[in-house]
């Protein structure tokens, strides 16, 4: 067990490292942009002392390292900053943002992972046939579409011709649970399609991968039926790069959601990075970056640690 | 022995075919096998002979990419070639079982022992998990597993390479098979635990009354195990036999030549020893991590002997040439050439240090750029360590390939892939020696290859040695090699140089314990050595115990 413990300690402080990274990269990004945050604010018709006056209430006249030092200061209390446009608390702002956006996210794996692992496996076991001929060609041409596509498809579909779902996700947080499920319906949708073909392709591959290994022919000369060798023998030794796949794609669900919110007008909080981008409001700019980078590292770091937790040679050590 | 009119398995000119290349080849020829209940037939020849092949045949099985295309399986009176999927499927493991090479790449590392035992029974409907527990501790005992009640509970992982072969025969007889295929199941083993194995599979075949075919490339375990004999080359049979039949008077001529191979030896006595050595290991203590792998280890080798290195895996063989080339820099000693005292880590030697010491390697695989010409593999030390450019490289080439037995201009624009087994370890040996080193450590060189192809090599390095003054360490665990081309022998055990001398000498009573126990467990073409050695072991332990 030691081991483990010293490999998580590891990747933790790899994770940790990797997040201060991000955060000088986003912040010397957004300090490279050109104009000012105070200029922004007042307007073309402001005059230099009261934009002088406004930069030094907000900080802006210190050095680039002090800011930045007392930016990360701040995150780490849980304190963002204050947005520009509209004066209010970052975090309060960004909070149920991006609770929404999660929400989405989780709803479109809870869809798109078993529908992902079942076809992945019954491809494996059925390979080269006609069966795993049509879900690659299905699963590569959703992949293939770009996502807005995909999205008005579907809303012509099931929004215009055919009235079930309602073309506009627009959420709210005293919404019951399943109502809030049947308005996020089609995004999910639209979400599921463009993930699934990845992690059935990766599910496919690791199994088959794993099909020439000697405990393989083994279990078929058990006598052990087709379908229990691939649940039962491949898939137990093919996690971890399934789980890869997997957590990659969920980053994906969070961190590129942004079109989809957009389509569907879903009030995500990519949604929010895109209004906050076009009003400059840079704080929100980089508030939001650095939740999704922690995100994508956190889960990054879950799948090594799952793809660690599933080899039995570390699980259970001599 | 019954003789029922009715064999148990009887396969009528077998024909069997693989594709490669984009297209079907031949592999079994027309083969025919009969097998009555409590015989055991055993299939020896060469690697390509078509062995295992035909052992899985029995049980209706063909490897991916191959195919029955001729002839009949009958087993019991059940046509296995015209049964379905699902018939086939139903005898698998139940009435016939399967024992692999390999139990550490068979075993599935991801469930405990004992379940994949009761995978077993509980599929063919024999008995329900917990019997299927009960009678695997069972059968641990009786077959002398260490803690039966538990071992099974372990990972495959968690168990050495022998209980893991042992447990793989206790899983076959998980439904008391009738027939039992042995695919080579001692040849990744030491010899030391092969003879624990091998005992406990012929009592297994015995109590049980199945009948079994056992499949080996070597002649010596198959006198202990089979009562009848069939040898196999091309996907042919050569002959067939009585063990003692075989061995004692066997009439092909490919037969005779298999039996004649372990009689070759060194064609003369080392030159007398100078007052330098050419390599002198001092007292070395090498660790990988924490953890000591070698303890003081001291050791000489002269200009033209062999010195042969044997041991278990495990025993620190390979360890102590990786110190010598400074791959591995040691914790304490130093490794002296010449009388002068190298670097220990090989970053620090120089060219010229670094061309003294060479290596070849088990895997002639795995040791060559797949990607390579032969002409680059064999020109780049030519470059390298002796700056040999255009036509005096191009001579050197050619020279080299002479010496190794290759014709130059069929071979040299070649890639690695186009050379079979024996070809490329020759390619491994001309690489080695284009750096014109005086000294060549010889890592298990012959023990991936085919008895026949290992001789060649044997004979090659005899005759490289003699004209070049070559000095070897022989690293191997096949003391058959030993006795073939050792001046001097190092016998190592758990790190340690517990024997060492000249050949004539270790391999003379009074031995060492450990040597003894070595020399002791090498099957011999005897078929009664295995009863023999067996009897001796008893006795001694009495007289130990009494002694106590």
């Amino acid at each position: 067990m030691n081991d483990i413990a010293r490999m998580l300690a590891q990747r933790l402080s790899l994770g940790l490292l990797t997040l201060f990274a991000v955060s000088l990269i986003i912040f010397l990004g957004v300090s490279l942009l050109p104009g000012d945050a105070a200029q922004a604010m007042l307007g073309q018709s402001a005059t230099p002392e009261t934009v002088a006056a406004l930069r030094k209430r907000m900080g802006l006249d210190e050095p680039a390292y002090i800011r930045y030092f007392t930016w990360l200061g701040g995150i780490l209390r849980g304190d963002f900053g204050i947005s520009i446009a509209n004066e209010r608390e970052i975090s309060e702002l960004i909070a149920g943002r991006f609770a929404n956006t999660i929400f989405l996210a989780l709803m479109a794996a809870v869809i798109s992972v078993p529908i992902a692992l079942t076809l992945g496996i019954l491809a494996a076991l059925y390979r080269n046939g006609f069966f795993d001929r049509t879900v690659n060609v299905v699963t590569l041409s959703s992949i293939s579409t770009p996502e807005f596509f995909v999205a008005y498809i579907l809303l012509l579909v099931f929004a215009v011709n055919l009235p079930w779902f309602p073309s506009l996700s627009s959420v709210n947080p005293d919404m019951p649970f399943f109502q809030r499920v049947y308005v996020c319906m089609l995004p999910a949708a639209t979400l599921t399609l463009v993930v699934v073909a990845h992690m059935m392709r990766m599910t496919r591959a690791a199994i088959i991968n794993l099909l020439a290994s000697p405990y393989i022919e083994m279990a078929a000369l058990k006598g052990i039926p087709r379908g229990k060798i691939i649940t039962r023998h491949a898939l137990p030794n093919a996690w971890a790069p399934i789980i890869n796949v997997i957590v990659i794609n969920l980053a994906y669900l969070i961190v590129g959601v942004v079109v989809v919110e957009v389509v569907f007008v879903y009030p995500g909080l990519g949604q929010q990075l895109v209004d906050s981008v076009q009003r400059r409001d840079l704080p929100v700019v980089q508030a939001c970056c650095l939740i999704f980078a922690a995100t994508y590292v956190l889960l990054n770091l879950t799948a090594d640690i799952l793809a660690i937790l599933t080899n039995p040679r570390l699980l259970h050590p001599k | 022995m019954s003789t029922d009119k009715k064999p148990l398995l009887e396969m009528r000119g077998l024909r069997i075919e693989g594709f490669s290349d984009e297209e079907w080849h031949q592999i079994v020829k027309g083969v025919d096998v009969k097998l009555h209940r409590g015989e055991v037939l055993g299939l020896i020849g060469e690697s390509g002979a078509g062995k295992s092949t035909i052992g899985i045949a029995a049980m209706g099985y063909a490897k991916p990419g191959c195919r029955i295309n001729g002839g009949s399986v009958h087993f019991d009176g059940i046509d296995l070639t015209a049964a379905s999927e699902e018939e086939k499927r139903k005898l698998r493991g139940s009435r016939i079982a399967y024992v692999a090479q390999s139990a550490a790449a068979s075993f599935n590392p991801a469930h405990k022992l004992i379940e994949q035992f009761a995978e077993t029974v509980v599929e063919h409907g024999v008995g329900t998990r917990d019997e299927a527990h009960a009678d695997a501790k069972d059968l641990y005992a009786k077959i002398k597993m260490p803690d039966p009640e538990q071992i099974g509970f372990r990972y495959p992982h968690q168990v050495s390479g022998g209980q893991l072969q042992r447990a793989m025969t206790a899983m076959a007889l998980s439904c008391r098979p009738d027939l039992l295929i042995f695919d080579e199941p001692t040849t990744a083993l030491d010899v030391t635990t092969q003879i624990e194995v091998l005992v406990t599979m012929r009592d297994i075949v015995e109590q049980f009354n199945c009948a079994a075919i056992y499949i080996t490339h070597d002649l010596a375990v198959v006198a202990q195990m089979a009562d009848k004999i069939m040898v196999l080359r091309y996907g042919e049979t050569v002959e067939e036999a009585d063990t003692r039949k075989m061995l004692s008077a066997p009439e092909e001529e490919y037969t005779k030549s298999l039996w004649a191979v372990r009689s070759f030896r060194k064609q003369q006595a080392a030159p007398p020893p100078e007052p330098t050595p050419l390599v002198r290991v001092d007292n070395v203590t090498a660790a990988y991590g924490p953890v000591t792998v070698l303890h003081e280890v001291s050791f000489e080798v002269h200009r033209g002997h062999t010195v042969a290195v044997v041991g278990e895996s495990g025993s620190g063989k390979s360890t102590t040439a990786r110190v010598i080339t400074g791959l591995l820099p040691p914790r304490k000693g130093d490794v002296y050439y010449d009388g002068t005292r190298y670097p220990r880590d090989y970053r620090k030697r120089n060219k010229e240090q670094l061309r003294q010491a060479q290596m070849i390697y088990q895997m002639a695989d795995t040791a060559v750029n797949p990607r390579h010409k032969i002409r680059e593999i064999i020109g780049r030390p030519l470059q390298f360590y002796l700056g040999m450019e255009g036509a005096e490289k191009e001579r050197r080439l050619r020279e080299l390939m002479e010496m190794i037995e290759m014709e130059p201009d069929k071979f040299l624009d070649r890639l690695p892939a186009e050379l079979s087994g024996g070809q490329k370890q020759r390619i491994c040996i001309a690489r080695a020696l284009a750096a014109e080193p005086a000294f060549i450590i010889c890592d298990e060189v012959t023990s991936a290859l085919d008895q026949l192809v290992a001789e060649g090599i044997l004979k090659l390095l005899d005759r490289l040695q003699r004209e070049l003054n070559l000095a070897y360490m022989f690293i191997t665990h096949d003391l058959a090699t030993v006795q073939a081309i050792a001046d001097e022998v190092i016998v190592m055990l758990e790190g340690r140089i517990v024997e060492q001398g000249p050949k004539d000498q270790i391999f003379a009573p009074p031995y060492h314990k450990y040597t003894d126990l070595l020399l002791s467990s090498v099957p011999e073409m005897d078929p009664d050595w295995m009863d023999n050695v067996l009897q001796e072991r008893k006795k001694k332990g009495g007289m130990e115990a009494a002694g106590n």
